[in-house]
């Protein structure tokens, strides 16, 4: 297999038994972007240079015989609305397209600290508003499974990317299910963790309350490698959560024996397409044949999940969407002749459609008159549902469910039809309602695409949510298929 | 008709604290534009707000020193409005759940004491400052995210001259504690007044306007009265008031409606979600209580008991705390409270006056002020040779007994030496002499003048009376 193929854990082995160098990584990523980038379109901008030089300081380091940690000299590519010193970062938006930060998200600091090789900046939805990376500005990303198909979204770019192997791990930011939903639809592994657990410092925000940084990768192993690397404590944002460092590495345990896995049938109603649903329900007896006990469980809130995520993370989207003016940074519309007029043409012509139409969506359900009608009702329902999950979690250990009705839809299928598109997200926002840790991980396929499933824990269990993944992963073999996309050679990583 | 008058005050101050309200940019007024700024006040995506502890307790501070109620917690919300000076496209400030709660200044209206509620003190975020020149606008984000808290007042307040009061009162109780500059000048103090007129008995509260740009306690007390004239005219020509804003212009002496287009605003609160709720608890208070130095009133009544002084005068030095702290310095090394208070509110205040300057400006220190007043009572230097030694030490900073010494002020009280002096001027002043024996008790006046001026005003003035009758009775 081609060294831009394989998993992190396995280039790591290589790089310490000096079988490779981390430049030969480097150069096999590149040489991959280089043959699909023209038809895949997953980055928005690679960062070539900056990349080389990251690679040659490791394999410097390996030189001189010191210790490297597990991630150095390891192609990462993040999604493109986190900040990078001296990097553009576009949040695939007409408003930002020239904007370059002057600091580096906190994240970005720990996967620099840790010699990470920072391949580029991968293409999504505007502002992370999306399920498919066609509301970017710039262009679609396509599904390496089948390129008439999308690659999901918001973080489609950095899901097709390591599907496509044009990076080894990468980084995206989970809102209603922006990292799980392009994982199913790519057939890869996506974790969003805990609300909390990761700093959201130096992230574009879209939805406040919602958004969180997590993992794309090509299994669970590189999964805890990569969450070791970015969880934990900032005190610049003071939403993330101060506990005890956890090494997630030792959640990577075979075993289910005795563990609780509650199947909430909200998550199997109306709409979930029989195969998938199928795929997930044979993964539930894989489990259970592993020895972990099975019940269904009820959570009499969840039909509320969707409506109630879309008033309150437009409402919010709304604010955070208010200081792209045009005055300090961004685009700015070249004419105006007041101060109105340079506010109404400058985010008139630098926001896409699905931005402007969240903001006009959170604006209303803030206004004076349906406030209490939308906005406020909206967060009594997020308590309740909160409350579901919380009562579940005192009988079950973990959740599992479908990521997606579907697997991935095809390019312009839904693009002009919100509600639709919306839909998509229906079973992956209630992680995000209550801040839950969620994976997607391959279960099954139909029709060649992948399917994912959905596995939930309580708070901060992301070690119980690993485990189970694990185990699944090491008894399955959908992990090991790759889309066969313009030569990869799939198989045993 | 006679209408009563309801007034309501709404008033910023802005905190001085070491750095910003959610960042750590100095907080500091001044500055190149735009030098005191970094990614969060610039409000650059992706950055998020870190709370100020020291914003936190400086409210806590101030609520406490107004009597104030600080709730066990409060949040955070964001006010949406776009302007080119706030950079987030909100502001950060607090509305369901604010800071502190019910509390009151004291202030005395001819001689009667009179308590204005406060409904609420919130903190918040400021905006930067917009700088209109003719063809464009430049922004200013130095101020951007300096702490601010907002004390309303319940509508208590019943005159003009009570809302000026109210703040000289707020300003000297938020002085003593040292949590703001209270600089209405360079708007770290900035008031908005709501007003309405009812007829006197009615408990219905009549409409009411919001005025702003009330920059000064002087234009707070013309605004507010030029509004009721202006409330009583229209109501006498029997016209409605208009629910508006105004703004008041001082120069034409009026005030005008602001344009709708800058009034209409729906903030559309919500709760921030990037701040957790900041939980105060009973001991943080406490903490912060202990820290709360005396204040003016209570300092008013120490200064009437325990120094004897005229409530004119304990009113006066105790309106300001550097005054007061001041006056209590020079009585340490000079133990004479009414001598002392004289000095400071009458001399060196004209001084300070005369040269537009503050009190922390002036040269002249507790020490020496002191010892200038002990040299008058020894009788080292006579109380007007005293006065040229007073503008002496302002101006050099020098003190009393080196200038004393320097330009040979000692009062002359060698009684043989004056003798000669007083029997050469009665010698010359025959004319005098015999108007003075017909009973023209001006004309001893005159002839003390005339030692006076022959001694440079050196001669101790009593000695000389002394030694005059002495000589012109015998």
């Amino acid at each position: 297999m081609k060294l831009n193929e394989l998993t992190a854990h396995r280039l790591h082995e290589m790089l310490i038994n000096r079988e490779v160098s981390a430049r030969d990584i480097t150069e096999a990523v590149f040489n991959r972007i280089d043959e699909v980038e023209d038809e895949l379109k997953a980055y928005v901008r690679t960062t070539k240079d900056l990349a080389y030089q990251q690679a040659e300081e490791v394999d410097q380091k390996i030189q001189r015989g010191e210790n490297i940690p597990p991630l150095a000299g390891i192609p990462i590519a993040l999604k493109d609305n986190i900040c990078t010193k001296g990097v553009h970062t576009t949040c695939s938006s007409k408003m930002l397209e020239n904007f370059i930060p002057p600091y580096d998200a906190t994240v970005v600091e720990k996967i620099k600290e840790n010699s990470a090789v920072i391949v580029g900046k991968t293409n999504m939805d505007e502002f992370a508003m999306g399920s498919s990376t066609e509301t970017s500005a710039f262009y679609p990303t396509k599904n390496p499974w089948d390129i008439t198909r999308v690659p999901g979204g918001s973080s489609g770019g950095s899901a097709a990317a390591v599907a496509a192997d044009e990076t080894i791990v990468a980084l995206g930011s989970d809102t209603g299910g922006s990292i799980r939903q392009p994982a199913a639809f790519c057939g890869v592994v996506g974790l969003k963790p805990t609300y909390g657990v990761v700093s959201r410092y130096g992230v574009v925000a879209y939805a406040s309350s919602f958004d969180q940084v997590g993992t794309i990768t090509k299994d669970v192993t590189d999964c805890a490698l990569l969450l070791n690397v970015i969880a934990g404590h900032d005190s610049n944002d003071t939403t993330s959560v101060k506990r005890e460092k956890v090494d997630y590495t030792k959640a990577l345990i075979d075993n289910v024996k005795g563990l609780k896995i509650g199947v909430p049938k909200e998550y199997f109603a109306e709409g979930l397409d029989p195969e998938v649903e199928k795929a997930v329900l044979e993964s539930v007896e894989v489990l259970k044949s592993m020895g972990a006990q099975c019940e269904e469980v009820s959570l009499p809130h969840l039909k509320y999940a969707l409506p109630t995520y879309c008033i309150i993370a437009m409402a919010e989207a709304s604010a955070n969407m208010a200081r792209y003016d045009g005055i300090r940074y961004g685009y700015r519309t070249p004419e105006a002749s007041d101060l109105i007029e340079l506010y109404k043409k400058t985010r008139s012509e630098g926001f896409g459609n699905e931005v402007k139409r969240r903001i006009m969506l959170g604006t209303y359900a803030l206004s004076t008159g349906h406030y209490d009608a939308y906005y406020l009702k909206a967060q009594k329902v997020r308590t309740l549902i909160k409350q579901d999950f919380e009562e579940i979690f005192k009988k079950v250990d973990v959740l599992l469910a479908p990521v997606t009705p579907d697997v991935a839809f095809r390019l312009g299928e839904k693009v002009d039809d919100p509600l639709t598109m919306y839909l998509t997200d229906s079973l992956t926002v209630p992680a995000n309602i209550a801040g839950l840790p969620a994976i997607s991980i391959p279960c099954g396929f139909k029709e060649g695409m992948p399917i994912g499933l959905q596995i939930l824990a309580k708070h901060f269990a992301e070690a119980t949510l690993l485990q189970v993944a694990y185990t699944f992963e090491r008894n399955t073999d959908f992990h090991r298929r790759k889309p066969n996309y313009k030569g990869q050679e799939g198989g045993k990583n | 008709m006679d209408r009563e008058i309801i007034i309501g005050l709404e008033t910023h101050v802005e905190l001085k604290t070491k750095s910003k309200i959610f960042c750590s940019c100095s907080a500091q007024f001044g500055g190149e534009p735009n030098t005191n700024t970094c990614p969060r006040c610039l409000a650059m995506p992706g950055t998020l707000p870190v709370l100020n502890k020291q914003a936190v307790e400086f409210a806590m501070k101030a609520a406490l020193a107004l009597n104030c109620e600080i709730l066990p917690f409060c949040v955070f919300d964001r006010k949406n409005y776009f302007y080119p000076d706030l950079p987030k496209g909100f502001q950060t400030s607090q509305y369901t759940y604010p800071l502190a709660r019910n509390g009151y200044i004291d202030i005395k209206v001819n001689g009667k004491t009179r308590r204005i509620r406060i409904n609420r003190i919130h903190l918040e975020d400021d905006a930067g400052k917009s700088i209109h020149e003719k063809n464009y606008s430049l922004v200013d984000l130095n101020r951007a995210g300096v702490p601010l808290i907002e004390i309303v007042t319940e509508p208590d307040i019943r005159s003009p001259e009570e809302a000026r009061l109210y703040l000289e009162k707020l300003k000297a109780i938020l002085e003593y504690t040292e949590v703001s500059d209270c600089r209405m000048e360079e708007g770290s103090l900035r008031c908005d007044a709501n007003i309405s007129l009812r007829p006197f008995g009615s408990d219905k509260l009549g409409t009411k306007t919001e005025i702003k740009n009330l920059n000064s306690f002087r234009s707070v007390q013309r605004g507010l009265e030029y509004e009721v004239w202006r409330q009583n005219q229209a109501l006498d020509n029997g016209e409605e008031i208009v629910q508006e804003t105004l703004q008041w212009d001082e120069d034409l002496g009026v005030t005008v409606p602001m344009r709708s287009k800058e009034e209409a605003h729906d903030y559309r609160y919500f709760p921030e979600p990037d701040l957790v709720p900041t939980v105060i608890t009973e001991e943080w208070i406490e903490a912060v209580r202990s820290t709360i130095p005396e204040l003016p009133d209570s300092r008013f009544k120490r200064f009437v008991e325990e120094y004897g002084l005229p409530e004119y005068d304990a009113e006066v030095l105790t309106a300001s705390r550097p005054v007061a702290d001041y006056y209590e310095a020079c009585l340490k090394f000079c133990p004479d409270p009414k001598a002392v208070s004289n000095w400071v509110m009458v001399d060196l205040f004209a001084l300070l006056k005369a040269n537009n300057m503050e009190l922390a400006d002036c040269l002249i220190s507790p020490e020496n002020l002191g010892e200038m007043i002990k040299l008058i009572k020894e009788g080292t230097i006579s109380s007007k040779i005293a006065k040229t030694v007073f503008e002496e030490m302002f101006k050099t900073g020098k003190t009393a007994s080196t200038i004393v010494e320097e330009k040979g002020l000692v009062q002359i009280s060698d009684e043989g030496e004056l003798r000669a002096l007083v029997e050469r001027v009665v010698a010359e002043s025959p004319k005098s002499v015999e108007d003075y024996k017909n009973g023209k008790k001006k004309a001893l006046g005159f002839m003390v003048g005339q030692v006076m001026k022959e001694t440079k005003g050196k001669a101790n003035p009593q000695l000389v009376n002394k030694l005059l009758l002495e000589i012109l009775d015998n």
